[in-house]
């Protein structure tokens, strides 16, 4: 165990965790939109930002992926810290005004109306989906293309790919809703992906609720997957 | 094939090299760097060899075919040699003559010698050139001598004796003590001290460790690296290996930007030809010691030259960064300590080896040593590449070396360290530059590119011009870099169309300093800098701008508009044959008149009109 100080308390963390982790541990709330507990950090939306001192004077660092060290002092709720997530939520409302989640951290942080528009596209690029599909289903379908303001989330080639099994992972784990799934009658369709399947239907109920991709992908023991 | 197997066969290869020269025997000195070769040099160096061919001097008089010579302005630039007789601007034909006068008589061409615009005296050797005078050339020594394609020119001029002397005379902790003493900084932009990075290197637990070179020069107007590589590569091959001995590394990598095909080529031929002599491969020189060179080609992304982004791209995969701890020296490349330098500093290495730390730090500022390559490009007389000790001023590089702003315009501002650099005004010209009074004036050294901008360039525009390329470089994933960079180009985009608001001043700084303190990587954190340092010294061309819809510099078009001088116009109807928008009427030898709802301010009236008589404001 180490020891740090957190908001002037000292705490207890396990070597090896991040800030995050160390906080949450001890019941303190840091904001996190690209952060998940069973996927790998990756650092982005940069909301998790907290103030750590250091011998050449205060800096930010995003906690999700900073290592608690022993001894540190990070303040998590300082002014410094407020500004810059008021920052970044102002950014993300120019750019995805109608996504829910980022209209309620607006509103929690008291960020008004964005001065400048950035567009209006609900994919915040967390990139959640992806290392989901990577990480946990192993079917990696998605990934994160192109660069800068054009950076976005997609199949290879931008086109549906049977590497996609249909399991609705990012669909659920997207934090804006912006990953679409329509279900019509048997047809399910991951719209992002533009990924479409002939779903089975429940012998009890008759809705059809499974795409046989993913249902094939479960079927399979957990020894022939190398786990 | 000769291998090389001791410092001692180093050194009898080196004299009978020597020997074979004849140092009397006319040599002609053809520029081949990137810059000449546009001017047609590959054409000149060809016309040379027919020459001498047709006149049988073939055993007479050699020609080689050098890296930048770095006086790119003057381009294709020729210099004979033994006397250091300098022609600029040879074309096809001048060169007979230069052979059967200069070469053959020892007479001076008078047309083809340079001409001192300062002094309007001719200027016929090359040492006597201004350009060249105030110039401490210690990497680019060899540019104008040495064949980049022919090992044996760098070993004759003392190539990897430097080398010899570490693995045979030094320990691995010496070789990184004497780094350290030299106080020789990384050149790629942030001035980490090479020793220090290279001990924790060496320190890291791991048996395997890497080094590498980041050849990913990739800000506009910047070509230093690239000249180093295709003027004198087995210079930077020579400090790698040096290097990696020191670290304990036995594989290297280059990761260059494939836009610079001359510069991967002459790479891959010395890395070829120091493999083929046994300074690459196993046990180079007999010391027991193993070590290989790999060339990774960039794809063309900016961010690809952060050192994390850079490592995941020689992993093939996305060049994204990724947050620092763990450090390269701890946790680099596929996990392993890696040691990661740019090309100037590399190539620094051999020379901090050869006089010793203690000699090297002799030259430069107190805690910034040695010498920097800058490429000093935009509105000056003498474009090229530029070597000076660290704490010469701008102004000496600005005016004696560079010549001055053409057309007897003021020079306004030199913007340095490209795109997360800043912008120096006039009155700090006299800073002596070192990595400390560039950060404390608002700009950087970077990795040496200058900008210089006369009267008539609007650092608003200026400004925006760099924030349009951070945001299409940004590599997207953190949200300050992505969406912040877009918001500060927005604004900006805003204030120089005549659509900026009271407080967009104070917006942008906010962004800055925001997208400074939260962004992921050196690319956002740097960023805002030309934006920063723009409004730091020209705010109140900002507030032109915003407040009188005014650009002070006439430059952006939404902001100006062009009419006739009626007392200077002649009537000669030559804008009006001329404007692409048929927006000027007038009869013949009448002042004539512009339409500005028609005007399209494309500003060619103003350009063509021999008599001065349309205003711009």
């Amino acid at each position: 165990m180490i020891i740090l100080t957190i908001n002037g308390r000292e705490v207890e963390a396990i070597e090896g965790s991040t800030i995050l982790e160390a906080a949450r541990e001890n019941g303190i709330e840091i904001p996190t939109l690209c952060y998940h507990e069973a996927l790998e950090p990756y650092g982005s939306c940069r909301l998790c930002v907290v103030e750590l001192a250091t011998p050449r004077g205060p800096r930010l660092v995003a906690s999700c992926v900073y290592p608690a060290e022993e001894g540190a002092v990070v303040k998590t709720d300082s002014e410094m810290v407020q500004r810059s997530r008021r920052m970044t939520v102002e950014l993300l409302l120019a750019s995805a005004p109608h996504a829910k989640v980022i209209q309620e951290l607006a509103a929690e942080m008291g960020v008004q109306e964005p001065r400048v528009s950035l567009g209006d596209n609900d994919c915040i690029l967390c990139g959640l989906c992806v290392r989901a599909c990577r990480e946990i289903v192993g079917a990696n379908a998605i990934s994160l293309v192109n660069r800068g303001f054009s950076k976005e989330v997609s199949p290879p080639f931008e086109i549906g790919s049977n590497a996609c099994i249909g399991c609705t992972t990012c669909v659920f784990i997207c934090p804006t809703g912006a990953i679409k799934l329509e279900d019509v009658l048997a047809n399910r369709s991951v719209h992002r992906w533009a990924s479409d399947f002939e779903a089975t239907a429940c012998k009890i109920c008759g809705d059809h609720y499974l795409a046989p991709e993913f249902a094939a992908e479960v079927e399979q023991p957990l020894d022939a997957k190398g786990v | 094939m000769t291998m090389v197997r001791t410092p001692e066969e180093l050194e009898s290869l080196k004299q009978k090299l020597l020997a074979a020269r004849e140092p009397d025997k006319p040599r002609v000195s053809v520029c081949c760097g990137t810059g000449c070769r546009v001017h047609g040099s590959m054409d000149v160096i060809e016309a040379f060899r027919q020459e001498i061919d047709k006149r049988n001097l073939n055993g007479d008089i050699s020609v080689v075919g050098t890296g930048c010579h770095g006086f790119c302005e003057k381009g294709p630039v020729v210099v004979l040699k033994p006397s250091g007789v300098f022609y600029q601007r040879v074309g096809l034909g001048d060169v007979p003559e230069i052979v059967s006068e200069t070469v053959l008589n020892g007479a001076v061409i008078d047309r083809l010698t340079y001409v001192d615009p300062a002094s309007g005296a001719k200027v016929v050797y090359e040492e006597d050139v201004p350009f060249y005078r105030k110039q401490q050339r210690l990497v680019l020594d060899l540019n104008g001598d040495i064949d980049p394609t022919n090992i044996e020119d760098y070993i004759a001029f003392g190539g990897y004796a430097a080398l010899g002397k570490a693995l045979h005379q030094m320990k691995p902790e010496g070789v990184i003590e004497e780094v350290v003493e030299s106080g020789l900084r990384g050149r790629g932009g942030a001035g980490f001290p090479a020793g220090i990075k290279w001990r924790l290197c060496r320190e890291a637990d791991g048996d395997t460790k890497y080094i590498i070179c980041n050849a990913d020069e990739g800000d506009p107007g910047a070509y230093m690296d690239r000249s180093i590589m295709e003027g004198n590569p087995h210079r930077v091959v020579e400090g790698m290996i040096i290097g990696a001995w020191a670290i304990g590394a036995h594989e290297g990598y280059v990761y260059i930007r494939n836009e610079y095909p001359l510069a991967v080529e002459n790479l891959r031929i010395a890395i070829g030809q120091a493999q083929e002599y046994g300074f690459l491969g196993h046990d180079i020189l007999g010391s027991g010691f193993d070590f290989s060179i790999h060339i990774r080609p960039g794809s063309g992304a900016f961010v690809c030259g952060e050192e994390t982004a850079l490592m995941a791209s020689i992993e093939d995969r996305i060049g994204e960064p990724r947050p620092r701890p763990p450090y390269p020296a701890e946790r680099g490349l596929w996990g392993k300590p890696t040691n990661i330098n740019n090309v100037e500093t590399w190539a620094n290495v051999p020379i901090v080896i050869d006089r010793g730390g203690e000699l090297y730090s002799q030259i430069g500022t107190d805690k910034s040593k040695g010498t920097k390559i800058f490429s000093v490009v935009g509105n000056i007389n003498n474009t090229g590449l530029v070597e000076v000790p660290m704490g010469t001023t701008l102004s000496e590089i600005v005016y004696d070396i560079g010549g001055g702003v053409p057309g007897g315009k003021e020079c306004k501002a030199v913007q340095l360290g490209g795109p997360s650099g800043g912008c120096l005004p006039r009155e700090h010209f006299d800073v002596p530059i070192d990595f400390e009074s560039l950060q404390e004036l608002g700009a950087i050294m970077g990795s040496g590119g200058m900008v210089v901008c006369d009267e008539d360039t609007c650092m608003v525009e200026f400004a925006r011009y760099f924030m349009d390329f951070v945001q299409q470089e940004s590599c997207g994933k953190c949200v300050p870099c992505r969406l912040g960079t877009r918001a500060m180009l927005e604004v900006l985009t805003r204030i120089t169309q005549g659509e900026g608001q009271e407080g967009d001043i104070e917006y942008l700084e906010e962004l800055a300093k925001q997208i400074r303190e939260s962004s992921l990587c050196g690319l956002g954190q740097t960023a805002p800098n030309p934006v920063l340092s723009t409004i730091r010294y020209f705010r109140d061309e900002y507030e032109a701008h915003i407040r009188d819809k005014h650009c002070p510099a006439h430059v952006c078009r939404a902001l100006i508009h062009y009419s006739v001088d009626p007392e200077k116009c002649t009537g000669c109807g030559r804008c009006l044959r001329n404007c692409p928008a048929e927006a000027i009427s007038g009869a013949k030898k009448e002042p004539h008149n512009i339409d500005q709802e028609k005007c399209i301010k494309c500003g060619s009236c103003y350009e063509l009109c021999k008599f001065d008589a349309i205003v711009v404001e």
